[in-house]
């Protein structure tokens, strides 16, 4: 009896493992924490959005590798004119939407020139506005004028909001992406997950898995019980630092720790008292101690910045220096503001465990100096709505993962209003060098004079860790633009 | 006197002191960060531990009794003030239209699920300490009220309320002369009860995040903190825990042995 129990016992265990592993083999649920209001990636500024259609879906003409360098996407080759103003695009041939209808260079053109359009609603108009016109030589040759050489435009056509879209399949591409991707899209449960699955018919290499779940997981208590669970076969930007510790330890697990472009900021409202005041904004920069706040809120994880700029990037310069942890100095700055009993302002928190663990820590170490925050947590509607587009704040605290963003300082509209016209005038120059050691150059006096202005205060770079199941293969370590690339993900036999 | 209450005011007199104390003297600054001191388990320096921000929990968990006791204190407050005359006037004026109106009233405050509505209170008007102690009270209105007319009504039929009558004296008068005195024992009990559920609704809401906010330390939102970190510092939980429950175990024993103090009919009985 005790044997036949055993037995039966093991092979109910064999087999439930069997189908087990059958089904994980085809099959992937990665969660992430944020969920996308939408699914148009060139439409909207959230992220999130392309944490999930990104490479999965949509593809641009262009594309980020997971190790950031700019590779060819729906555009096979190109050929640029001597003068630079010229991008003549070869587009790979047969290349078809999930509708069925047919990608050629017409919808190259539609995509760029509703992207740039007067009433375009594309989050980043920027990427688009030296292109002069758009024209199409046949279905699978494009050609784009520039109003003058752009060294930066291959690197904004990847860009998740310069991905193709069709005219046909435009009008309900919020709720039913259809892209050009591996995987097809299948269907979101709002507040769960997004469904997607293999593309039969897809051009290049096809992804190796069936269907792939992407999960919304805000919650780090909730993410860390569904990776221990193993609800969830890997969680691309896991949001507990404090747990990794126990996932390194755990052989069912792979922890990935990589970079992101994230910069987080103590974003200062350089049009609002005091903060207008050049010495106000040095001294909160000298108040911070940034060691403090990446172990305190982020148990050890991120990189020191000085500036706006990726460390992991070869023009940063690191000036951490400038805005050293000096308090005294602090304080001695705010006399000379004038504000030598300190002031009171507000600082605003978005949800991520960075902004509201390091704010706490950063609103203690204002105290220090006699500046009073008071701490605001907001959900992330709340702070588009009142801090993004309402500039209704003193302080806030916000990673910017953009890639090679350091022209937001050029917007004197954008959020934390810097209007500097020396900085606008690097800009523009900037757009107009071509060659790599022109670009450093200039790249490097604008991190210095954002520093200088001590615009905002610099914390750390953000780290991207990833979670996953130990057999799984393929997951980007880091993460060089927002994306959860899913199409050369496999299970390891 | 009975063990009940005095282990229950003893132990609710431990958290009051606690709370009064903070006012002048904590061991350490409550609000003062010591990021490379932090989860550090409970020892001589620190007598509690430190959270992870290197702050010291022994004095987070006293000024945090002072959060819980205020935000309770006063809720139980505004319930009283509100739900007692509420309730006196709806006794005096028994079956008239205005104590159908007040019941019926307080059964409508009482269908809804409370921390449900004290999140969309709070939800609505701005997370705080001040909007907290406003939808808990809110709460505490219909009990008062609803007590208050159920003892009073018994009251009002008897020979010396009968007196009161016939000798001139209005319905307001004699509310507040020989009704309200009267139901003062059975105010105390429940006063006590609903101090605890209030320390208990307060923790609720500070964590979920709607309660008192950093750095004014607050039990719940100080257990909220330690979720993702148990595995690594269990005391971060267990403390303010422990916090919450022998301070609601305290007030309720002390409230069930008030009850039997107070009320004279038990104490014949067990004479």
């Amino acid at each position: 009896m005790h044997h036949f129990t055993r037995l039966a016992l093991a092979s109910a265990l064999a087999i439930s493992a069997g189908t087990g592993a059958a089904l994980a083999q085809g099959e992937i649920t990665v969660a992430i924490q944020l969920e996308p209001p939408h699914l148009d990636p060139t439409s909207a500024a959230a992220g999130a959005i392309d944490s999930v259609v990104y490479a999965n879906i949509f593809e641009g003409l262009t594309r980020f590798a997971s190790d950031g360098s700019i590779i060819p996407g729906l555009a096979e080759s190109w050929e640029i004119s001597e003068d630079g103003t010229t991008y003549t695009f070869t587009l790979h041939d047969g290349v078809m939407f999930h509708d069925g209808t047919t990608m050629d260079a017409e919808d190259v053109k539609f995509s760029l020139d509703r992207a740039r359009a007067e009433d375009s609603t594309n989050a980043q108009k920027a990427l688009f506005a030296g292109i002069q016109s758009v024209d199409v030589v046949d279905p699978t040759t494009v050609k784009v004028t520039l109003g003058a050489p752009d060294g930066s435009f291959l690197f904004n056509m990847a860009w998740g909001d310069a991905v193709i879209v069709a005219p046909e399949s435009i009008e309900n591409i919020k709720s039913t992406p259809i892209g050009t991707g591996a995987f097809k899209f299948v269907n979101w449960t709002q507040g769960d997950s997004v469904v997607m699955e293999k593309n039969p018919d897809y051009w290049g290499t096809p992804a190796k898995l069936d269907k792939a779940t992407i999960k919304f997981i805000s919650d780090p208590t909730a993410a860390f019980a569904a990776v221990m669970a193993e609800d969830i076969d890997a969680f691309a930007g896991f949001p507990a630092p404090e747990n990794l510790p126990q996932f390194e330890a755990d052989p069912r697990f792979q922890v990935l720790n990589g970079s992101t472009e994230g910069e987080t900021i103590l974003a200062m409202n350089n049009k609002a008292a005091p903060f207008d005041n050049v010495k106000v904004r040095e001294a909160v920069s000298h108040a911070i101690d940034r060691q403090a706040i990446i172990d305190g809120a982020m148990f050890g994880l991120g990189t020191p910045i000085g500036t706006h700029f990726a460390p992991h990037n070869p023009a940063y310069v690191d000036l951490t220096g400038m805005s050293n942890y000096d308090p005294e100095k602090a304080k001695a700055l705010l006399a000379e503001a004038g504000l030598a009993d300190g002031f009171e302002t507000t600082l605003h928190l978005p949800p991520p465990s960075y902004a509201r663990r390091g704010g706490e820590i950063i609103a203690a170490q204002l105290a220090a100096v006699g500046i009073t925050a008071e701490i605001i947590n907001v959900e992330w509607a709340q702070w588009l709505e009142s801090v993004f587009r309402g500039k209704d704040f003193g302080l806030t605290i916000v990673s910017h993962t953009e890639p090679m963003d350091i022209n937001i300082y050029a917007r004197p509209d954008y959020y934390f209003q810097y209007d500097s016209k020396a900085f606008q005038d690097l800009m523009t120059k900037l757009n107009g060098t071509t060659d790599t050691e022109g670009r450093t150059a200039i790249l490097q006096e604008a991190q210095e004079m954002i520093a200088g202005d001590y615009v905002n205060a610099y914390l750390f770079e953000l780290a991207f860790t990833t979670v996953a199941k130990a057999g799984i293969q393929g997951l980007w370590v880091n993460a060089p633009t927002q994306a959860t690339d899913l199409t050369g993900v496999s299970w390891a036999d | 006197m009975n063990r009940n209450l005095i282990l229950g005011a003893l132990l609710s007199a431990l958290f009051l002191a606690a709370a009064l104390v903070s006012f002048v003297w904590t061991p350490f600054d409550h609000t003062v960060m010591d990021i490379p001191a932090k989860l550090q388990r409970p020892d001589g320096v620190h007598w509690l531990g430190t959270d992870q921000y290197g702050r010291d929990i022994f004095s987070m968990i006293m000024v945090g009794a002072r959060t819980s006791i205020a935000v309770a204190l006063v809720a139980v407050g505004i319930g009283m003030a509100l739900g007692v005359p509420l309730g006196l006037t709806a006794a005096a004026l028994r079956g008239s239209f205005l104590d159908e109106l007040i019941m019926r009233g307080n059964d409508l405050v009482f269908a809804f699920p409370s921390l449900v509505i004290a999140i969309l209170i709070t939800a609505v008007f701005g997370a705080g300490a001040v909007n907290a102690i406003i939808a808990i009270g809110i709460f505490n209105i219909p009990v008062f009220a609803r007590i208050t007319r159920g003892a009073a009504l018994s009251l009002w039929e008897r020979e010396f309320i009968m007196a009161a009558r016939v000798a001139g004296k209005s319905a307001a008068r004699i509310s507040a002369e020989h009704i309200l005195p009267n139901v003062t024992n059975l105010l105390i009990v429940q006063g006590t009860i609903q101090f605890s559920l209030g320390i208990l609704a307060e923790a609720g809401l500070s964590y979920v995040g709607l309660g008192a906010q950093p750095p004014t330390p607050s039990w719940g939102r100080m257990l909220a903190d330690a979720q993702t970190l148990v595995a690594i510092a269990p005391h971060l939980a267990l403390i303010p825990g422990l916090a919450i429950i022998l301070t609601v175990l305290g007030l309720n024993l002390m409230g069930d042995g008030l009850r039997d103090h107070l009320d004279p009919r038990l104490r014949v009985s067990r004479a």
